[in-house]
């Protein structure tokens, strides 16, 4: 049966996969041998390889960003709301890239992934990856695909700091760095967030120290408990109260002491909870909880953050959300501020909004307003440069 | 509006750094960037003004300026422009003080609430005035201080403010003779450059 899509989605998509031989050396000293990328692409590669857009994915996100699958024509990307013909990323003006990425649990290579040492999968003996590692990956499949320079880098939270992070690495392949939601590096309260879901995960008695696939078992209380303590800091007060409220399931109190879900909030994270568990591993999960903990590009500059943007070329649009407590527009100004000493081209956008993290989501207005006259701008330059 | 950018822009050097407070649209700075080739960031609150000035290639930063410059550093910028807000918020002196921080240099224009049209209309007709530089009624007005050359001059000498240079235009942004002359009666916008040693 055909598919009726909206006029403003790509359609029907599909993953592809880049393998890669070479090796790769990762900050923690190890390296892996051999690995493989999982990507979707929208829209065409133009003639002088100058319009593709690379869409860097956060914690929990990977690379079907826009689009429907055959097999789920209910469900889009991620993204879906912002990529596609006449959206903001607009896939009529550029070529589209995003990939999952390494440690990740949809198909690149991760802690599920077999090792070809043990013929076992990797579980816990996976190497940790950092931000960086993940960006020389990323520059690798760039490599593959024929992009020498991106005509932008756009990504939210965990993907914002990948943006960043290519702009200083790869100072000369990146024209935009787009930075949502982002933090310059964890603050001792995200980490102590992290280190609540990473416990939840440990203490599972089905975590078997990682080796959980060995059993035929997963930690999902572990995983589901990290989830749902996740997606409280991804809410904001304002928005919870006017979501929930503190509305009740059957319209009364039972006064109880056998903790069924009561309140709409208790039934609304349970099911987060546990839709998670059945798409998502517990090993990538503490994988990248870690990933996010390392971030720190300023450590590689005398812990001054404005240092390590002296070396950057792109234009940055840094935009951030006023109820967001987990990434807070403190966090993105101290970005601006780190920008404006490097002297580097930057914007900066607040948007109002009680959605809290997970605004940047979120179809608002001056959100989407915002991130489509930069790229419309970006447009314009690349066909300027290719006419 | 566009002989005031001119007249700005023979004050500024070129490739200076620039933080344009309160920049709207983005026009001076679009028009500095091609004519003085200068680098910078414009300052603005207003939500239909930033995507303005994004989709110009502007750099744009989303702040309060009353809640001051604390995110920029003592004598960043070689000028802190600000064009026609100076009237609009609260903490006048401390904007005064914190633009001559950051900046080596500021560049103030305000409408003169001393033209006589001004004068006119409050002693003879006992009305708040309305001309074209100042064109709202009392209760439609974003305008929250309403001073002369005068007072902005006495405010100046108070704090130690330097005059480096002033212009004063018709309300077309014109720097005709007459206003030169007799500034605060026949001036409706001035220019003014600002030091502190």
């Amino acid at each position: 049966m055909p598919h009726h899509f909206p006029p403003d989605s790509i359609g029907l998509v599909s993953p592809q996969t880049a393998h890669f031989d070479e090796p790769l050396a990762l900050d923690c000293g190890r390296s892996l041998a051999t690995y493989s990328l999982v990507y979707e692409t929208y829209g065409a590669l133009n003639a002088d390889r100058s319009n593709a857009v690379l869409i860097c994915h956060a914690l929990s996100g990977d690379h079907h960003v826009a689009g429907y699958y055959e097999n789920d024509p209910a469900k889009p990307g991620w993204w879906d709301n912002c990529i596609g013909p006449g959206k903001p990323i607009d896939t009529r003006e550029f070529f589209v890239v995003c990939c999952n990425n390494l440690g990740g649990c949809k198909g690149s290579t991760g802690p599920t992934a077999i090792n070809p040492e043990t013929r076992k999968p990797y579980g816990p003996d996976f190497p940790i990856v950092t931000v960086k590692d993940w960006v020389r990956s990323q520059a690798r499949l760039a490599d593959r695909l024929g992009v020498t320079q991106w005509a932008a880098i756009i990504g939210g939270s965990l993907g914002g700091m990948q943006a960043m992070q290519w702009a200083i690495t790869f100072p000369e392949r990146v024209r935009h760095a787009l930075v949502i939601a982002a933090a310059p590096r964890l603050s001792a309260m995200n980490i102590a967030f992290n280190e609540v879901a990473r416990q939840a995960i440990l203490s599972d008695p089905d975590f078997h120290h990682g080796h959980y696939y060995e059993f035929g078992v997963v930690p999902r209380r572990g995983l589901m408990l990290a989830r749902m303590l996740g997606h409280i800091t991804y809410l904001s007060d304002e928005g919870m109260r006017a979501k929930f409220g503190r509305e009740l399931r059957e319209g009364k109190i039972d006064f109880n002491f056998n903790f069924d879900t009561e309140f709409q909030v208790e039934s609304y994270l349970r099911h987060q909870g546990h839709a998670f568990v059945d798409r998502f591993d517990a090993n990538t999960y503490l994988l990248i909880t870690k990933t996010l903990d390392y971030f720190d590009p300023a450590a590689d500059f005398d812990q001054d953050l404005s240092v390590a943007f002296h070396r950057a070329q792109a234009r940055f649009l840094v935009i951030s959300f006023t109820s967001d407590w987990r990434f807070a527009p403190t966090r993105s100004r101290e970005i601006v501020q780190a920008l404006v000493r490097a002297g580097r081209e930057a914007s900066y956008v607040e948007v109002p909004s009680e959605f809290g993290h997970d605004a940047f989501l979120m179809p608002i207005p001056l959100y989407h307003d915002t991130l489509r006259a930069c790229l419309t701008r970006v447009a314009q330059e690349v066909n300027a440069h290719a006419a | 509006m566009r002989p005031e950018l001119e007249l700005i822009s023979e004050w500024i050097r070129p490739g200076a750094r620039v933080l344009d407070l309160g920049c709207g649209d983005g026009a001076l700075l679009a028009y500095l960037r091609q004519y003085r080739q200068v680098s910078g960031y414009g300052l603005e609150i207003d939500a239909a003004n930033l995507v303005k000035c994004i989709q110009m290639g502007v750099n744009v930063i989303h702040a309060d300026l009353e809640a001051g410059l604390a995110d920029f550093g003592d004598s960043s910028f070689d000028y802190v422009i600000m064009t026609q807000t100076l009237q609009a918020v609260k903490r006048t002196e401390e904007l005064l003080d914190e633009m001559l921080r950051v900046g080596r240099q500021g560049i103030v224009t305000f409408p003169n609430f001393g033209f006589w049209r001004c004068r006119i209309q409050i002693a003879l007709q006992g009305l708040m005035p309305v001309v074209k530089t100042l064109p709202y009624q009392w209760y439609d007005t974003p305008n929250v201080h309403l001073f002369t050359l005068r007072d902005f001059e006495e405010l100046c000498r108070r704090k130690r403010i330097d005059i480096l240079q002033r212009m004063v235009l018709d309300y077309a942004h014109r720097p005709h003779p007459g206003p030169q002359w007799w500034p605060n009666l026949l001036g409706e916008i001035a220019l003014y450059r600002l030091g502190r040693a």
